[in-house]
């Protein structure tokens, strides 16, 4: 199908509306004031979606989880390692706590992997009120590494019909670190190719 | 996918659960590289996808590239590096064990050609930078975790 620009605006507002969500949800867990951008939608070929969050050999903190149901696609939400510490620091009342450790402990594994489920949840939730779609989250997997290593795994369902990917970005930050690439989490929706065509019609859009 | 000569060096970054295939003639020193993400062309669903990510038809027009530049493919050696699972999933989902299905299949596709693999650091669960000297026919490998190792 031909993506038209109302199309990528369709896309924008779904990141918007879910990331919002999101965002929200992340406040209320660590008390901190969380704002976020507005979403960018790019169909980008897979070398330059490696570059995104700071570059394919930036260490981020990610979770990743696959969604099924009427919609079917991949969705990362990807922190710098400085900025997880934070929130997890928060979470777990442990000052010491550092994802760069080679020691990193069980219960801020553990958090970290509960937080992604909560945001991802928020997010995906807020989507599916908003198209009357079913979504069905699997439990998310957590990684800290590279990021073009943990990103290539979305990408191998729609390498296998497609070149290019479409990709909804939404970065958030919190309040008071500025709002720049080495502080922004971000949020990675990316539909298999064959579910705009689902996503579209649920909002009335051919 | 691309080719180089000494003193040029060849690098991929953040290979994933993808495995970075390289190609060399040690006597020409000239190399070639390719990334490969997926383990068989017959998983495309269009017939239009570049050729290079898939691990047959991506080593194969490696080598027809390398024999462009005028090496003999009985030359040809192999260095291989990647098809890590970066999560872990209790699933039997396809998409989850592409590492390993990764790897299995740069084998067996060189294996098809005749190209031996002289090393290798394949599978675990870490991702991987790799650069490639064709000067001394070594691949340099850099992980979060485990630090920097040539073989």
């Amino acid at each position: 199908m031909k993506i038209t620009a109302l199309h990528l605006d369709i896309l924008k507002e779904i990141g918007n509306i879910g990331a919002a969500h999101a965002a929200t949800s992340l406040s209320n867990l660590v008390g901190r004031k969380i704002d976020m951008r507005v979403p960018n939608v790019d169909m980008v070929n897979f070398t330059d979606m490696m570059e995104l969050a700071g570059g394919s050999e930036n260490v981020v903190v990610g979770i990743y989880l696959r969604i099924e149901g009427d919609v079917e696609g991949s969705m990362f939400f990807i922190l710098p390692v400085e900025q997880a510490n934070r929130f997890i620091q928060r979470l777990i009342q442990d000052e010491q706590f550092d994802f760069s450790n080679n020691l990193v402990s069980e219960i801020g594994l553990s958090a970290m992997q509960e937080l992604g489920n909560i945001l991802s949840g928020s997010y995906l939730s807020a989507l599916s009120d908003f198209t009357g779609l079913k979504i069905y989250p699997t439990v998310p997997g957590l990684a800290v590494d590279m990021f073009g290593a943990i990103i290539s795994i979305g990408l191998i369902e729609i390498s296998q019909i497609s070149d290019h990917v479409i990709v909804i970005n939404t970065s958030i930050f919190e309040e008071g670190y500025g709002d720049c690439e080495e502080v922004r989490g971000h949020f990675f929706l990316l539909p298999d190719p064959e579910s705009f065509e689902s996503l579209f019609n649920a909002l009335g859009v051919v | 996918m691309d080719v180089v000569k000494s003193p040029d060096t060849i690098r991929t970054s953040g290979l994933g659960s993808c495995v970075g295939v390289v190609l060399y003639d040690e006597t020409k020193k000239i190399a070639g590289l390719v990334h490969v993400m997926l383990p068989d062309s017959s998983l495309g669903k269009t017939s239009t996808l570049n050729v290079a990510k898939f691990a047959d038809t991506g080593i194969e027009a490696l080598i027809d590239k390398l024999k462009a530049e005028g090496v003999q493919p009985f030359r040809l050696k192999a260095k291989i590096a990647g098809g890590a699972q970066m999560f872990k999933f209790t699933t039997d989902n396809d998409t989850m064990r592409i590492g390993p299905r990764n790897v299995e299949a740069v084998k067996n596709a060189l294996k098809k050609h005749g190209i031996p693999i002289v090393a290798e650091n394949t599978g675990g669960n870490s991702g991987r930078t790799i650069e490639f000297n064709p000067e001394n026919s070594l691949l340099n490998i850099r992980t979060v975790n485990q630090g920097v190792c040539d073989i």
